[in-house]
Order: structure tokens, then C-alpha cells, then sequence
């Protein structure tokens, strides 16, 4: 892999995400629009996923962890505040520092990936019955009551920051959250192809040389680990305003292994195969869901056997490789 | 804690993570419950026929997917991980995805008036059994020491005649099987859920991890301190505060001691 | 006499009953060029571990310009300005010859400083030809170039060398041993290596090891000389 400055392959997500944006909501119905938007909302959820791991070299069983957390931040915000711009800001905050205090532990105690993936994994477990237990009027956070394992409903939705009153229509949220996506898309290439950001894939590649050079790798790592859990906790953000609703279910196996599965699929190493992998199984899940041909689990968890098996780079790098060898066909000279 | 630190010592024993270990757990659970409703005696179900169903499921679950990754450590963790996501979804589509009506042994096991408290008085002395049995084929049989030997060093193992993919499939299946007859024995105290087994896995994991790389003595030290840490905090708050408890001394601990408590402290042993 | 620039004082570590290094005691003088001899298992590697804080002594301190850098993080250490090509290389290997120099130019440059430098090593290590290509899929020779070049490509006032010629033809070991030697017109260097060869052709001062601890050290004439050497080292290896 070459750390290029800017490739057509960027700029070339970059227009068909601005398109999706600017062209959808002309031409699709209220209903897939909001299925839309919250292909878009995981979508950046899977970014921050395919960072830490893809590029920070670090197993995270956990992405579900801090996106959970930022739903249930905003959704505690928004309640208390009835408004959603401080809800929003705090649903990155207290994620990242979540992670920051986490990663401190797991990257300053030296721990190696597997451990990484337990922990990240267990984490989010208990999470998950953390809040499932939290029902009744004790739990409450403020005025907003955490209610365990029926969730939260009702939360209030985006509004025009500083005018409480005027909530964001589904077409204005579409737009906003693909805006979000274009700019943490954008955002993260700018970041990897920084001093930063370069030095964070030699982590992935060599710890060890790192450290010989005068790079401090548990700082790299935690940052990126943090960074990961900030862009988390926002797609939790949105995930909460999408449904104004929030449930324990954020935290659920199923939650992290999904995005587990669409960053396999897509592709380590790349930022757009996460999206591909994340809006690929979205869809196959909403088709599963409606047609109830087959246990979403089920069908998951024979296509992430099939990948880490058959396709353990994921279809985005695979399609890189088979392009190569097409074209070294092609440049070899006929025997 | 009895019952994890019998799963614990599974985990510890294959060196390999397994995050299918939780579904395996739940497929001996069925296997039981599944027997007895075909009018298998309740303790044959329990006690043999869980183990040997999932001890089979085992061996050919690491016939097709673990023999190719082994090495990857990472990769197996993610294909098993994928293998646990299919059980579930799997036994989601045949059971459905309620205890009801595989609840149904609960009733068969009154064994005179202390019914329950009998039962796990027996679940107790099993367990116990269990692990002495254990720590006695790993220290003295043939057999143990060709495990051990293989898993400390394959190559070593294979030169002197000892087929290492024979070793592992059958530690493997052995690990399965017991974690299979774990199920079978939690069946009647808590009833079975496709999802039944992500409830344990956590726990077992961090008993295993922060135990190091000695089996017994690690697991067994770590469990029981966990164990007391668990216990404290659910008696004196609830029980998933005690699990929060156990995952952040889980957490401080690594960071202290990278290296598990056996690392630093019982050198050598088993 | 002016400060030296590495000084290690008593420096010992044990692996359970094994002393791999034994109250080394090892002075370098500022652009000095030292090698460093002894059969497998002399604790050559292991002392450059300690230099760099990839191990942590068990007894001993290192001063490196007088400053006591002993259980300093190996990145603090590579901070102060030593840099070492390890024995078996650490490359990343999905990135290209280039990726490398720039990373480790960059810690302390500017974007375009950084670019400059990158060039120049290229072009001074003779890598223009691999430049753009993936390190993975390097030779083994080649890889140790790159390995050399990162490292001065970083700077570092003191260069620690292990095995620099290992895998090396004779024409690739002649010009590794003729960069050595340019090196060390502006940066103090310690190398350790088994190939004779390589040794005389860049020596000054040899120190020779034994089982964890220095044996003796002095010119490379009187080291060929010394019966003590021969017996443990020349003796066996000194045709190769």
C-alpha cells in the first residue's frame, strides 16, 4: 500500500457521497429516505471502525462500546436539555474519553491484539447488562429515566442549534448526516496521509521499528483509539436522533459483531471498503428482516466464516489484487 | 464460580481463543434438554450425551475451520466468532428464541425435599471431579503429556513421532465436550436461550486471561479472586455492578501484572 | 580528554539463571568507530538491546553524554540520538523504501526538510532503483539497506549496527563496509559482526566478548594476536 497524498479513488467516493446526498431526496419516498439516513449514520460508524483497525492495527471488539455510549449521551442530553446541540457535542466527548481512560490501560499495560479484542468485547457486554438492569425509577440520570431494557423512547430530535423549537425535517437530517459522512470520509484521509496519520500505519506495520525511530507508539495508538471512539459515539448520536429511541441493544453482540462483519467484508486498509461492507449488509439484513427467509445470525454468521476463510482481506483490497494481476496479464507479451 | 472456573480451565487448556465457546455451552444445554424430552433418562442426557454431541461438533468445527487458522490467532478468533453468530442463528431458526417449553426438565430432577439445593450440591461435587480429573490426565497420563508437549511445542512433538493435528482435533473436541457437559448442567438451573452462552464467555475470558498461561494454578487463582471480587460487589450491590467490579480489577490487574497472575507468581507450575 | 558519548557502567542482565550480560563496562569517544566480536551467544545482540531499551538492565546504568538514560523508554532513548539497525531487520513491510526514510526523517524535519532528506539517503545508499517499491518484498540485503538508511535518515549521533553485512554478496559487503566508513566521518557508530572480512576492513578498536562479559579490547591487530580470542573466536570461525 503507497501513502499517497490525494487518489482519484478519493475524490471519486467523495462525488458519489456528495451525489447520494444532493440526489436522493429528489427521487426516493420519505420511507427509504430515512432507511437512508441510517445506512449513512452506521456508515460512519464502520468508518471508525476501519480506522482503529484497518489503519491503527488495533482489534476493537468493542466499536459497539462507544457507539452505544454516545446514544445513550445524547439521548440523556437531549432529555435534560431539550435541545440536541450540547447533546451532540457531549455524545463525542464522553465517548472519547471513555476510550482515552480504557486505551491508557490497555495500551500502557502493553496488551497484546487478542487481549485487546476480549477486553474491547467484554466491555461492551457488560455495557449491555449494565443498562439492561436499569429499569425502574431509581435509574434515572436528571429527568431522564434509563428504564433498562425497554430503552428510552421519545427523545427529542435535532434542532437548529441555539432555536429549540425548530426541529430538523427528515430531508434537512438526511443532509446533515451525509455531511457528517463526507467530512469524517475526507477527514480521516486527510488525518493518514498527515505526519500523524503516517506514522500510525507504520504502528500497525512495526511497533518495535517505531519505538527505535523516537515514535511513541502507545501515544499513537491511544489517540487513534480515542479518535475511534469519538466518531463512534457521533454515529451513536445520530443512530439515537434517527429512532428517537435508545435501547441496551446498542451494546448487544450482535451490534459489535455487525460492524465487525462490515469492515471484514469491505476491507481492512480502506476507508471506503467499510462503507461498501457497511451498506452491503444493511441492505442483505433489511431484505433478511422483510422477507424472513433466514435468521439474520444465522446468514451473518456464515458470510463472516466465508470471508475470514475465502476472503480474509475483503472484497475492496481483493479487487485491488485481481485488477493487478489483470493487468500484469495484460502487459505480458503473448508466448 | 465453580461452573467458570470449569469453563475457565477449558479455555486455558487449547490456547486457542474460542469466542464459539459460549455457544458450545449452549448447544450441550439443548443436547440435554433435547434427549430428555425423547425420554433419555435426565442424568444420561446431562452426562453423557451433551459432551458427546458437542464434543462431536467440536472436532469437526475444528476440522474445517480451526486446522486452517491455526497459527492466526486473530483469524481464528474472528472464524470463531462467526461460528458462535451461525449456532445462534441456527438454533434461533430450529428452537425459536424463548425458554419456553425447553424449560420443560426443570421439574425432573426433584431429588427429595431439597430438591434445588441438592441438585447443586451434586452440580458442586461434579465440578470438583471435573477438575481434579483433569489436573490428574494432564500431570500423569500418556496422554496428557502429549497434549501438553504438542501445545508447548508442535514441532518438537511432530519430530518425535506424534501427530500434532491429531492432538489438537481431539483437545479440542475434549475442551468442547466438557464445555458441553457444563451446558448439559446448567440446562436445568437456568433454562437455555439461543444467546445463553455470550453471558458466560465474557466472564470465562477474563478469568482465563488474567490467570496467565499456567492452567490450573492461574485459573484457579484468578478465578477465585475474581470470584471474591464478583461476590463482594453483587452481595453488596447488585450483580452487574459486581461484573463491572470484576471486568475493571480484571482491567487494573493487567495493567499491573501484563503477564497474568501466574506470570509473576507461580512460575513453573501446572 | 573530551566526554564520551556512550558509557555503560557495570551493565548486567539475567534471564532467570542465565547472566547474558555481565558487568559490561564499554566507553565510546565521540565519532569513534567500534566493533564488536564474539562467537553466538556473547550477549552482543542482547547489549545492543539494553543500549536501546528494548530490555531493561537487571543491574548497571548506561550514560549516553553523561546523561544516565538506564530504564528510559526505547523511544525516549531513540529521542536523545541513537538509532540502531537491529540484526534481523524491522521493516514495515507494506510500505515503500521511501514511506520509511520520511517517517523517520520527519519526527524531527519539516514536510519539505524531510522530503529533502529522503532524496539525499536515497541517493547516498544507492536505493534509487527500490525506492517506490513495497520493502516486503525485498532480498535480504536490500532490506538491510533500507534498514541503514531509516536510520540515517533519523539522524542519530550514535549508530548501532548488528550484522549490517549479513546476507550480503561480497561486492554488497565492500560497499556496506565503504558507507560504514563515510558514516563515521560525522556519527559515532558501534557494529557487531561475524564476517571477518567486513571487521577488517572498517576496524579500528575491537571489543571482543565472551559469555555475557567484555574479554578484551584494543586494535585489530592485537586482537588477530591475542591467543585468548583465537581460542574462542578466530580459532573456530577466523577462515570463514
Amino acid at each position: 500500500m503507497k501513502l499517497r497524498r490525494v487518489s482519484p479513488g478519493i475524490v471519486a467516493t467523495a462525488a458519489v457521497m456528495v451525489a447520494v446526498g444532493l440526489g436522493v431526496p429528489l427521487v426516493v419516498d420519505q420511507f427509504q429516505l430515512l432507511q437512508l439516513t441510517v445506512f449513512a449514520s452506521m456508515c460512519i460508524l464502520a468508518l471508525s471502525l476501519g480506522v482503529v483497525w484497518g489503519y491503527g492495527g488495533i482489534l476493537c471488539f468493542g466499536q459497539s462500546a462507544f457507539f452505544g455510549l454516545g446514544a445513550y449521551t445524547y439521548a440523556v442530553t437531549a432529555v435534560n436539555l431539550a435541545e440536541s446541540t450540547l447533546a451532540i457535542l457531549l455524545s463525542i466527548v464522553v465517548p472519547a474519553v471513555f476510550a482515552a481512560l480504557l486505551g491508557y490501560f490497555m495500551f500502557y499495560g502493553r496488551l497484546s491484539d487478542v487481549y485487546l479484542g476480549v477486553i474491547t468485547l467484554s466491555v461492551t457486554l457488560i455495557f449491555f447488562n449494565l443498562m439492561n438492569s436499569t429499569a425502574g425509577d431509581a435509574y434515572r440520570i436528571g429527568t431522564a429515566r434509563l428504564n433498562g431494557f425497554n430503552g428510552m423512547p421519545s427523545l427529542p430530535t435535532f434542532n437548529v442549534p441555539g432555536n429549540p423549537g425548530r426541529l430538523l425535517d427528515p430531508t434537512e437530517t438526511f443532509y446533515l448526516v451525509m455531511a457528517l459522512l463526507l467530512s469524517v470520509y475526507v477527514g480521516l484521509h486527510a488525518l493518514l496521509a498527515s505526519h500523524f496519520g503516517r506514522v500510525v500505519v507504520a504502528v500497525r506495520e512495526n511497533e518495535t521499528r517505531c519505538e527505535l525511530l523516537g515514535y511513541d507508539v502507545r501515544l499513537h495508538k491511544l489517540l487513534v483509539f480515542t479518535l475511534g471512539g469519538a466518531i463512534a459515539g457521533l454515529a451513536g448520536s445520530l443512530f439515537a436522533n434517527w429512532g428517537a429511541f435508545v435501547s441496551p441493544n446498542v451494546f448487544s453482540l450482535s451490534t459489535t459483531s455487525q460492524i465487525i462483519i462490515w469492515v471484514i467484508v469491505g476491507g481492512l486498509g480502506t476507508l471506503v471498503g467499510p462503507i461498501i461492507g457497511c451498506v452491503l449488509m444493511q441492505y442483505l439484513a433489511t431484505e433478511l428482516g422483510t422477507q424472513q427467509l433466514a435468521n439474520t445470525s444465522l446468514m451473518f454468521g456464515i458470510i463472516f466464516l466465508a470471508f475470514v476463510l475465502l476472503v480474509p482481506r475483503g472484497i475492496v483490497p481483493s479487487l485491488g489484487v485481481v485488477r493487478a494481476r489483470l493487468s500484469a496479464v495484460r502487459a505480458r507479451p503473448p508466448a | 464460580m465453580l461452573i467458570s472456573v470449569g469453563l475457565a480451565i477449558v479455555f486455558g487448556m487449547m490456547r486457542v481463543i474460542n469466542l464459539a465457546h459460549g455457544e458450545f455451552l449452549m448447544l450441550g444445554g439443548y443436547a440435554a434438554i433435547v434427549a430428555t424430552n425423547h425420554g433419555v433418562n435426565i442424568w444420561i442426557a446431562m452426562l453423557l450425551v451433551a459432551p458427546i454431541v458437542v464434543g462431536i461438533i467440536g472436532v469437526i468445527a475444528e476440522r474445517l475451520i480451526i486446522r486452517v487458522l491455526y497459527g492466526r490467532m486473530i483469524d481464528t478468533l474472528l472464524a470463531t466468532w462467526g461460528l458462535s453468530l451461525f449456532f445462534i442463528g441456527l438454533v434461533t431458526t430450529i428452537f425459536g428464541n424463548t425458554v419456553n417449553g425447553i424449560g420443560a426438565p426443570l421439574g425432573g430432577i426433584a431429588v427429595g425435599r431439597y430438591s434445588i439445593s441438592l441438585y447443586r450440591l451434586v452440580l458442586v461435587g461434579i465440578a470438583a471431579a471435573i477438575l481434579v480429573a483433569i489436573y490428574v490426565v494432564l500431570r500423569t497420563t500418556r496422554l496428557g503429556l502429549l497434549a501438553r508437549g504438542t501445545m508447548e511445542n508442535p514441532n518438537m512433538a511432530a519430530a518425535l513421532g506424534v501427530s500434532p493435528p491429531r492432538v489438537y482435533a481431539a483437545t479440542f473436541g475434549v475442551g468442547a465436550a466438557l464445555t458441553g457437559l457444563a451446558g448439559g448442567l446448567l440446562a436445568p438451573i437456568s433454562g437455555v436461550l439461543p444467546t445463553v452462552g455470550a453471558a458466560y464467555v465474557a466472564k470465562a475470558f477474563i478469568t482465563v486471561i488474567s490467570g496467565g498461561t499456567a492452567i490450573m494454578a492461574g485459573t484457579a487463582s484468578a478465578a477465585s479472586l475474581f470470584g471474591t471480587v464478583n461476590q463482594l460487589l453483587t452481595y453488596l450491590t447488585t450483580p452487574v455492578i459486581g461484573e463491572a467490579g470484576l471486568l475493571a480489577a480484571a482491567i487494573l490487574l493487567l495493567r499491573v501484572l501484563p503477564h497474568g497472575i501466574t506470570g509473576k507468581l507461580f512460575r513453573g507450575s501446572l | 580528554m573530551t566526554e564520551p558519548i556512550l558509557q555503560t557502567v557495570g551493565l548486567s542482565i539475567r534471564f532467570g539463571g542465565v547472566e547474558a550480560v555481565r558487568g559490561v563496562n564499554l566507553c565510546l569517544a565521540e565519532r569513534e568507530l567500534r566493533c564488536l566480536i564474539g562467537p553466538n551467544g556473547a550477549g552482543k545482540s542482547t547489549l545492543f538491546k539494553l543500549l536501546t531499551g528494548q530490555l531493561q538492565p537487571t543491574a548497571g546504568r548506561i550514560l549516553f553524554h553523561g546523561e544516565d538514560i538506564t530504564g528510559d523508554h526505547t523511544h525516549a532513548i531513540a529521542r536523545r540520538g541513537i538509532g540502531i539497525k537491529t540484526q534481523v531487520p524491522n521493516l514495515f513491510d507494506s510500505l515503500t523504501v521511501r514511506d520509511h526514510l520520511w517517517l523517520a526523517a520527519r519526527r524531527t524535519n519539516s514536510r519539505p526538510r524531510a522530503d529533502a532528506i529522503t532524496d539525499e539517503i536515497i541517493e547516498r545508499v544507492g536505493l534509487g532503483a527500490i525506492a517506490g517499491g513495497m520493502v516486503g518484498r525485498l532480498s535480504h540485503g536490500l532490506r538491510q539497506w533500507v534498514e541503514l538508511g531509516t536510520v540515517l535518515a533519523g539522524n542519530p549521533e550514535l549508530i548501532l549496527l548488528d550484522e549490517p553485512a549479513a546476507g550480503m554478496t561480497h561486492d554488497e559487503v565492500a560497499r556496506t563496509a565503504e558507507l560504514v566508513r563515510e558514516i563515521n566521518r560525522t556519527h559515532a557508530l558501534i557494529v557487531v559482526e561475524h564476517d571477518m572480512q567486513f571487521v577488517r576492513m572498517i576496524a579500528r578498536t575491537v571489543t571482543v566478548m565472551h559469555q555475557g562479559a567484555v574479554l578484551v579490547e584494543d586494535t585489530m591487530d592485537q586482537i588477530l594476536k591475542n591467543s585468548a580470542v583465537r581460542d574462542i573466536y578466530l580459532g573456530k570461525h577466523g577462515g570463514a
